[in-house]
């Protein structure tokens, strides 16, 4: 039996509908991350799953149970918010009890509880400290802690990273999937950062306008995109205007060079069609295996350290493409002719 | 040291400097100095144990008393409306006119309110009337009379109601959503939440507000002049028509009678800034 | 949820019928001045009492001066406060809040001992001494207000960068003053002002007790001496009072959308 179940979630917020038929069944123990522009609705659907906004319509069930039209203070949740939401007159250990102490549990019970939360998340030293007293990673930390000392069946994360710099976001990030792999806890993690949600997650709910384009493992995600949106949204992507050229060989055809695709397409001749690939499935020069050669002239490129992205103009439109970074090659001059080779598996046909 | 560096930045305080000195501050100790001295200038505090008679002290207590019941009721009753206006839920738009209402009505307190509250409750006040006509209920002859403590407390808190909200609705703006979201998903009721979090981070302005109104009806003469004339003997009426000539002929116990009214706001507000500092721990 | 609003329209219901009945009792009581019809005979009594006239254009004028003496305090102390004497602040703060605590009949005591004919600044003794003796205490008793509201006006506004970008286009203290911050602040002002007069038109212990012919004193007269007039007076005064603090809110929206984003 799954863990959580969302069914065709619906919210209006007066005439606006900013979530519409959303499906999530998600496993015992899984991580799954809800990615989306700002305004798609990820935070609605979260606080619908928290108990703080009622549905317009659809179904909410965690462990079997309807929680629908439960109080928020009933459905057993632990929930992690952006501005991490600590209680500024309490202490840290007070913060981490509170669930305990308004669920009247015996006093040792709360201590022990509290000292092992906060061991969990490494402040095993800091319980008399005030909440203006730490950091903002401390402060995220003890609210996980806080959130987890209920034992909650479902741990909800609303862009628990954003207030945080750079480099902490992306050490909190592990820890957060680290104690929950531990503990084995059903999660939903909001955010915006793609990154973010591919780096950590079981599976990724791609948002749009609030419905969900598409459910699928990282992974699927990225390499296969079932829509314009998501191959757009997550991570970056040339997009080559085409035009079919022969549907049942799987020709295309852009600008002169004609690409011959893997498996036949099935829109007829002269319709227009959008070429897309990834820049680091794009080489410079030819390489074993990439059955895809296109002509151009370099235009820019970036060294970023371990990658260097090139931009080109190929056919009159331009590309970027990644590679590694080798002590032994240099950078390409700009304003050189250059050849870009792929691999017509690599390749996608986008639908409109 | 500033001033050694700078030789030249305090000449901007002067004027400040002198007129609160001369306006505020030396008008005050000279009262204050008084209390303590004959009317050949030694020292005594014979002018103090003076004030230890009976119509004093009851003066003082019934004074203490209203001050403490408008205060008191001043606060929950401004704190009720200040929260179903900031957090009950009620429509937007109806915020504006609430405090600027309330701007109005706190500053609207002296002679005209009890003129006010002459013609609602007063024996052939409004009130009055129409629940004679309507009910056949004479407040008057079921013990009500606003010229008493009662009456007096209930005129007052025209005014004290909406100091209170005034000053709390920004503090109750200040109240996080997601405190009470935190709460609730923690399995809090919204008693808990309010008794556990919101009450103490709200705890020194409701003190601060009760301390500054238990002040404002205090030191508040015009209202009760005008309502009652001098039949009703709280402190500062008392130490009106003693300035006046009226009463009691010896201006010493005069400032002895203003030093007990400094203090007792005075009191009022240590005990505000004590309990403050206590209850501020956690803020920077 | 469904009952947190029902308790609210309570709340707000019964505030509302408490603090409307007296304003309608006012309102009808003040047209009762002839038998059995209402009439606007309390008013027009009221209106040509040539008293009325004097102590209320008495009090207006006082008004005007304690705003301009009281700008004329404020602004300057709490410039200079948040520019070059931050460690102050709390001692300023602390004193601009004592008339809240020291009552005003107090204050008005200590003058009349400390300023009589006999003491070295006998103020009392001339018509115009206690004139400026009775504007000085309205400026005490506005002092809280006032500065609180300047104090406001001069956080939203980068006191230090204007100051030094004046004073390297060549300004003086007095032309930094008026020409730079008295105008970024003139809201702040005006709604300390608009206080102030509120305040000082119903004023009453202050005057009464320096025995000045003041709006406040003279309508505790007539309180004490007529039937229908006190409530006509008490209408006049409420809608002054409303007047002024529609005027704040008018100043500080007009200035919301005139300088919004500092
Ligand atoms: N209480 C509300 N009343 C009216 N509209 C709302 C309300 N809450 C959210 N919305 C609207 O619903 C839409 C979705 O909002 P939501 O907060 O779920 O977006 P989000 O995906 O979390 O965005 P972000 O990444 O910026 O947090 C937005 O267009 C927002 O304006
Ligand atoms: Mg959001």
């Amino acid at each position: 039996m799954a863990s959580l179940e969302i069914e065709h979630l619906e919210k209006s917020f007066g005439a606006n509908r900013v979530v519409k038929d959303f499906n999530l069944s998600i496993e015992e123990g899984e991580f799954i991350s809800l990615l989306g522009p700002s305004g798609c609705g990820k935070t609605t659907v979260l606080r619908m799953v928290a108990g703080f906004e009622s549905p317009s319509g659809g179904a909410i069930r965690i462990g079997g149970q309807d929680v629908t039209h439960l109080g928020a203070n009933q459905r057993n949740i632990g929930m992690v918010f952006q501005a991490y939401a600590l209680f500024p007159n309490l202490t840290v250990a007070q913060n981490v009890g509170f669930g305990l102490r308004v669920a009247k549990r015996p006093r040792a019970e709360i201590k022990a509880r509290v000292t092992e939360m906060l061991e969990l998340i490494g402040l095993p030293d800091l319980g008399n400290r005030y909440p203006f007293q730490l950091s903002g990673g401390q402060q995220q930390r003890v609210a996980l802690a806080r959130a987890l000392a209920i034992q909650p069946r479902v741990l909800l994360l609303d862009e628990p990273l954003s207030a945080l710099d750079a480099k902490i976001r992306v050490s909190l990030r592990e820890e957060i999937r680290d104690i929950q792999r531990r503990l084995g806890i059903t999660t939903i993690f909001v955010t915006h950062d793609q990154e973010e949600a591919l780096s950590i997650s079981d599976r990724v709910v791609v948002m749009n306008g609030g419905v969900a384009e598409q459910i699928g493992a990282p992974f699927e995600i990225y390499n296969q995109p079932k829509t314009r949106f998501v191959a757009q949204f997550v991570g970056t992507l040339n997009a080559l205007e085409a035009e079919v050229a022969d549907p049942a060989r799987g020709a295309l055809r852009v600008g002169n060079t004609e690409v011959i695709l893997s498996e036949p397409v099935t829109a007829g001749q002269g319709t227009p069609v959008t070429l897309a690939a990834r820049p680091e499935v794009l080489a410079l020069g030819r390489r074993e295996g990439n059955d895809t050669v296109f002509t151009g002239r370099i235009v820019e490129t970036h060294f970023l350290g371990s990658i260097l992205r090139v931009r080109m103009e190929v056919e009159g439109q331009l590309i970027a493409l990644d590679t590694f970074n080798r002590p032994g090659n240099p950078p390409p001059k700009v304003g050189t002719e250059a050849e870009v080779s792929v691999a017509s598996r690599d390749l996608l046909v986008l639908a409109d | 040291m500033q001033s050694r560096k700078l030789p030249l930045t305090w000449v901007g305080m002067v004027p400040f400097t002198l007129f609160a000195l001369l306006f505020l501050i030396a008008p005050t100790m000279y009262i204050v100095v008084g209390a303590f001295r004959t009317s050949d200038g030694g020292f005594t505090l014979s002018n103090l144990v003076n004030l230890f008679q009976p119509t004093i002290l009851a003066s003082y207590w019934i004074s203490i008393k209203i001050s403490l019941a408008t205060a008191l009721v001043g606060c929950l009753i401004g704190f009720a409306l200040a929260a179903a206006v900031t957090l009950g839920g009620l429509p937007n738009w109806l915020r504006g006119p609430v405090m600027t209402f309330s701007g109005v009505a706190s500053n609207f307190a002296g002679v005209p309110l009890a003129f006010a509250f002459l013609a609602t409750l007063g024996r052939l006040g409004l009130v009055t009337v129409l629940l004679k006509s309507w009910f056949g209920f004479n407040i008057y002859t079921h013990g009500f009379n606003l010229l008493s403590f009662f009456g007096l407390t209930i005129t007052y808190l025209f005014f004290q109601i909406p100091l209170m909200v005034l000053i709390i609705t920004p503090a109750l703006d200040g109240l996080k959503r997601e405190w009470k979201e935190a709460a609730s998903i923690l399995g809090a009721t919204g008693f808990q939440y309010w008794r556990i979090v919101a009450l103490p981070i709200l705890w020194p302005s409701l003190l601060g507000t009760l301390a500054l109104l238990f002040a404002n009806s205090f030191g508040a003469v015009a209202t009760a002049y005008a309502l009652t004339g001098s039949s009703m003997s709280i402190v500062p009426i008392m130490l009106y028509a003693q300035i006046r000539g009226d009463v009691l002929q010896d201006p010493h116990l005069g400032y002895a009678l203003a030093f007990g009214m400094i203090v007792i706001t005075g009191l009022a507000n240590l005990a505000y800034v004590w309990l403050r500092v206590r209850s501020e721990r956690w803020m920077r | 949820m469904k009952s947190k609003k029902l308790w609210s329209w309570l709340a707000l219901a019964f505030g509302a019928l408490y603090f409307a009945l007296p304003l309608l009792g006012t309102l009808e009581f003040s047209l009762r001045a002839r038998r059995g019809v209402y009439s606007l005979d309390a008013y027009r009594s009221v209106l040509a009492d040539p008293q009325f006239r004097e102590t209320f254009s008495y009090s207006v004028v006082m008004a005007i001066f304690t705003i301009l003496v009281g700008a004329l305090i404020v602004v300057p102390t709490a410039y200079w406060v948040r520019l070059k004497l931050p460690h102050w602040r709390p001692v300023v703060e602390f004193i601009t809040l004592l008339p809240l605590v020291i009552p005003p009949i107090v204050i008005v005591f200590g003058y009349i001992r400390l300023y009589n004919t006999s003491s070295i600044l006998p103020l009392t003794g001339t018509t115009t001494g206690t004139n400026l003796l009775l504007m000085l205490g309205y400026a005490t008793l506005s002092l809280p207000y006032m500065y609180r509201a300047v104090d406001t006006g001069l956080r939203t506004i980068d006191v230090g960068t204007l100051t030094e970008a004046a004073q390297s286009l060549g300004a003086g203290w007095s032309t930094i003053l008026a020409r730079v911050i008295l105008p970024n602040v003139l809201v702040a002002v005006l709604s300390g002002a608009f206080i102030t007069f509120a305040i000082v038109i119903g004023e009453f212990v202050l005057a009464s007790l320096l025995n000045r012919p003041a709006f406040g004193p003279y309508m505790q007269l007539t309180g004490a001496n007529k039937a229908y007039e006190p409530a006509a007076l008490a209408v006049i005064a409420f809608s002054i009072t409303w007047i002024c603090m529609g005027l704040i809110q008018l100043v500080t929206r007009f200035s919301k959308h005139t300088n919004a984003k500092r």
